[in-house]
């Protein structure tokens, strides 16, 4: 570790921080110091330590030993709010919005402006205004539901809440992962320019194109341990990835067979729905992985959805094995062998606070119960069958689901729905927030299961994810599918060019 | 400017729909009334309602903070009890005095006239919202669910409110009952103020119902400045996203605690009035029950969430004037009184099911479970 790091005007210095939760090591001696005018990466699988890291930092756990100096003095704060006083100001991944109050009353929340001793509700609105058109977020307005926005916005609401705290140290925590490009761009102008007013960043991210972009300094964790903190450029992208995982990865994607004509499982002809699809057509074979691409919110979740039959007026023809299907439910579309991996594991994938066990077999009880009565030993084989065949670490299956951690969690959900033995697999970004280890026992998976005839219709945000694992891809642009790649028409150029809907050649946009 | 106002209205179409069925209702009502829109008619309705309304206030600030409070009711009926003994205005009144297990209690000595009144008023007040700090406490520090903690305090103020009056009994001033409980003129000329009531510029107002004018001045006095405070806001950001709302800095077992403690002044109020209407204290169980089913019932009807996070306490004393104008409805065609609840539960259904119509719209159905 470079000592200029731990050099005495660093902004904030952790020395010998340790963590344990119910005898569970989180972090352990931890030092680490992030300056003014920088941005910091903190870099790390899931488990690594990061979260700690940075509750700590904010106020939301106190570390077991260890102390923090803030500008020169020891702060140990209790709560957020004694973080937030001190400047310290924390993006949390789990947005911290309040779905019933108002755009303007979450982002002035904290402390809102007041005139007789009550929140001046004039002066409220035009700060939210303000603070909205600093990250290019005009046009949300501020006496909006927090609730009747979109994800993204939502994102970028957080982010105004934030700045309005004027912070002396900004942690982002994958604050990015909901946002849409164009919103990105606007969140890095203004990282740019809360670095060079001075604001210390500290930035959390699995994406690594964005680290590079951004970071001036990024530090890498592992086990609860800090590893190496080095400056930009300093490294490569696969030393940092060797760092991370602290072992070789020798091929990060399972090979490709070769490709044969594929009799198509799932087609679907013309299929719309209100303004976010538009007259899609598709195939996925047997044993193809079929990938879904383009920028987040081109009708690619949407696309997912409908085939699963959560949405309503849905238009167009959907066949599976030949036979027309046309699901009106989860359960309609289960029973045409149909299973879908959804987009938030906790809240659509998971029942939390049930066991492991139940998870897992909670798709399939028709097939375990006799009469009306679950068959326990039926149930526990299956159980076991999938926890071996899919290697999820798990203390006792009767254990609440939610003391998993993220990627196991997210095997639970792809096992109870292996265990329904679909012919055709959805899956919504299922690599998310999932740490790189687990990222390629996943990988593994699905080409396993496509090898045993599975259809695999699988979207992701990450291009090399696509570009390594899928047959084919599928771009949309706008509700539609745009372009089709495949064989070594799949490289990064053409998804990117593909998924802004330009011609990688001229560079021409297309006509609309 | 316009699309604020869509947007606003959209926000509040609870409140805008709880508010054109009470005047629907109230129409219907004057009209079918022998003597409708007089003013003898709308004391006795505004008489009818306060208590109620009040509770309905009461029971939505915990609701708004996604907890239940049981025991409005029997903090309404507790303070009632107090009230026989406290506001009896005798001359030289000895208000309170009880022997319990061989020790004297006494509140002292209390002025003659309206300085004792005064007085009376304010401690009812005080216990009732003392009794809502009670309940705030065993919830934010006992870590006990509200609907549990409220179950078991509310049973302890029944229990104070029997060992006060046994059986009803007690007595309430005269001239204060004749105030209250009539128009503002009546009130003037009681009170001796505005040249007897009779003031030029006082005449404009003289036909309103003092519980109705009492009604208006706790809604503006009390709820506007508290939803309007930083605490107030805190127990919509409470019963909105309880996580986010300790993320994001609040004082959130201050918010709770004030809601459970306003939740008992409302309901001080209720029973201050009850007693005063009735000229009695009376620890009448089925009634606190009732009174506390209701106070859910016009929540709802007004149009918050049981959720929390949504609606306003002017919404549920427009749900608690609907539960009453149904009852009204009774009297004049004459109906079994015995069918009263299940016409109030049908309306209940009514207008839940308007507020869940929105589901039918939905597209996507994953939405239904966020």
């Amino acid at each position: 570790m470079a000592d200029t790091i731990l050099a005495p005007q660093a902004f904030l210095t952790l020395s010998g921080i340790s963590k344990r939760y119910a005898g569970v090591r989180a972090l352990e001696g931890v030092d680490f110091a992030c300056d003014h005018s920088r941005i910091h990466a903190v870099l790390g699988e899931n488990g690594a330590g990061k979260s700690t890291l940075i509750k700590i930092i904010s106020g939301v756990v106190r570390p077991d030993s260890g102390s923090m100096r803030l500008a020169g003095s020891d702060v140990r704060f209790a709560t957020p709010s004694a973080a937030n006083a001190a400047g310290v100001v924390c993006i949390f991944q789990e947005l911290s919005l309040m779905p019933d109050l108002t755009v303007a009353d979450n982002i002035s929340i904290a402390s809102p402006p007041r005139r007789f001793g009550l929140i001046d509700a004039r002066a409220q609105r035009r700060r939210a205004e303000r603070l909205l058109a600093e990250i290019g977020c005009e046009d949300v307005n501020p006496l909006l539901r927090v609730r009747d926005l979109p994800l993204s916005r939502r994102q970028m609401v957080e982010i105004a809440k934030a700045l309005g705290q004027r912070p002396k140290l900004l942690i982002l925590d994958e604050a990015t992962s909901a946002l849409t490009a164009a919103d990105v761009e606007k969140v890095y102008a203004m990282l740019a320019r809360l670095k060079s007013e001075g604001t210390a960043i500290l930035y959390i991210s699995h994406r690594m194109h964005e680290v590079e972009a951004l970071a001036d300094r990024a530090s890498v964790f592992r086990n609860g341990r800090h590893i190496e903190t080095f400056d930009k450029g300093a490294r490569s992208t696969a030393d940092i990835v060797q760092l991370m995982i602290g072992r070789d990865i020798a091929t990060q994607y399972p090979p490709k067979p070769a490709r044969q004509p594929a009799k198509p499982v799932l087609a679907l002809e013309n299929l719309s729905w209100e303004k976010h699809l538009d007259r899609i057509s598709l195939t996925v074979g047997a044993g193809e992985i079929v990938g879904l691409g383009g920028l987040d919110g081109q009708g690619q979740k949407s696309l997912l959805l409908a085939l699963f039959g959560v949405l309503r007026g849905v238009t167009g023809r959907v066949t599976v094995g030949g036979r027309e299907v046309r699901p009106g439910s989860p359960a309609a579309a289960k029973s045409a062998s149909i299973a879908l991996v959804p987009e938030d594991r906790k809240t659509e994938g998971l029942m939390l606070p049930m066991s492991i066990a139940d998870n897992l077999a909670i798709a399939s009880l028709a097939a375990l119960s006799a009469g009306p009565f679950v068959d326990r030993a039926k149930e526990r084989a299956a159980i076991e069958r999938a926890v071996t065949r899919l290697q999820i670490k798990i203390g006792k299956a009767d254990d609440a689901v939610s003391t998993l951690s993220g990627g196991n969690q997210q095997k639970v959900v792809l096992a109870k729905w292996l265990m329904t033995e679909p012919r055709i697999i959805l899956l919504n970004d299922p690599t998310r927030g999932i740490d790189v280890g687990t990222k390629q026992e996943l990988y593994r998976l699905m080409r396993e299961l496509a090898d045993q005839g599975a259809a695999i219709l699988f979207y992701s945000t990450d291009y090399d994810e696509l570009i390594g694992c899928c047959d084919r891809v599928a771009i949309m642009y706008d509700g539609r599918i745009v372009r089709e790649l495949q064989g070594d028409e799949l490289t990064e150029t053409n998804i990117i060019a593909s998924a802004l809907n330009i011609d990688a050649a001229a560079g021409n946009v297309h006509a609309q | 400017m316009l699309n604020d106002l869509a947007i606003r209205l959209r926000q509040n179409v609870g409140l805008a729909t709880a508010v054109l069925l009470f005047a629907a209702l109230y129409l219907l009502y004057n009209l079918a009334h022998p003597k409708g829109f007089s003013p003898a008619v709308l004391v006795q309705n505004g008489d009818e309602i306060f208590a109620l309304a009040m509770l309905a206030m009461a029971q939505t600030v915990p609701v708004l903070t996604s907890g239940l409070d049981l025991s409005v009711g029997a903090v309404m009926t507790m303070v009632g009890c107090f009230a026989s003994y406290l506001l009896t205005g005798a001359a030289g009144g000895t208000p309170l005095h009880l022997d319990v297990l061989g020790l004297h209690l006494g509140l002292g000595t209390f002025p003659d006239g309206v300085g004792g009144i005064l007085l009376g008023t304010i401690v009812c007040l005080a216990i009732g919202t003392l009794a809502g700090f009670i309940n705030g406490c065993v919830v934010v520090y006992g870590r006990i669910q509200p609907i549990i903690a409220t179950l078991a305090t509310g049973a302890v103020y029944i229990g104070i409110a029997l060992f006060l009056r046994p059986t009803p009994g007690g007595k309430i001033d005269e001239d204060l009952n004749w105030a209250m409980t009539n128009s503002l003129g009546d009130f003037a000329s009681t009170l001796h103020i505005f040249d007897d009531g009779a003031a030029g510029w006082f005449a404009p107002f003289a036909w309103i119902p003092v519980p109705f004018a009492l009604l208006v001045l706790i809604a503006l006095v009390v709820w506007v400045p508290f939803r309007r405070s930083v605490l107030g806001r805190a127990v919509y950001a409470v019963g909105s996203a309880e996580g986010a709302a300790y993320m994001s800095g609040l004082p959130i077992e201050r918010a709770k605690m004030a809601a459970f403690t306003l939740a008992g002044f409302f309901a001080g109020c209720g029973g201050l009035f009850l007693a005063i209407q009735t000229s009695s204290g009376n620890a009448d169980i089925p009634q606190a029950g009732a009174y506390t089913l209701n106070s859910i019932a016009s929540v709802v009807i007004g149009g918050t969430s049981l959720l929390g996070g949504t609606g306003s306490a002017i919404g549920s004393i427009f749900g608690a004037m609907i539960l009453r104008v149904i009852s009204f409805f009774f009297r004049i065609f004459d109906i079994a009184p015995l069918l009263q609840p299940l016409f109030e539960g049908l309306i209940l259904l009514a207008a839940v099911s308007i507020g869940a119509l929105g589901v039918l719209r939905v597209r996507n159905t994953l939405e239904l479970f966020r």
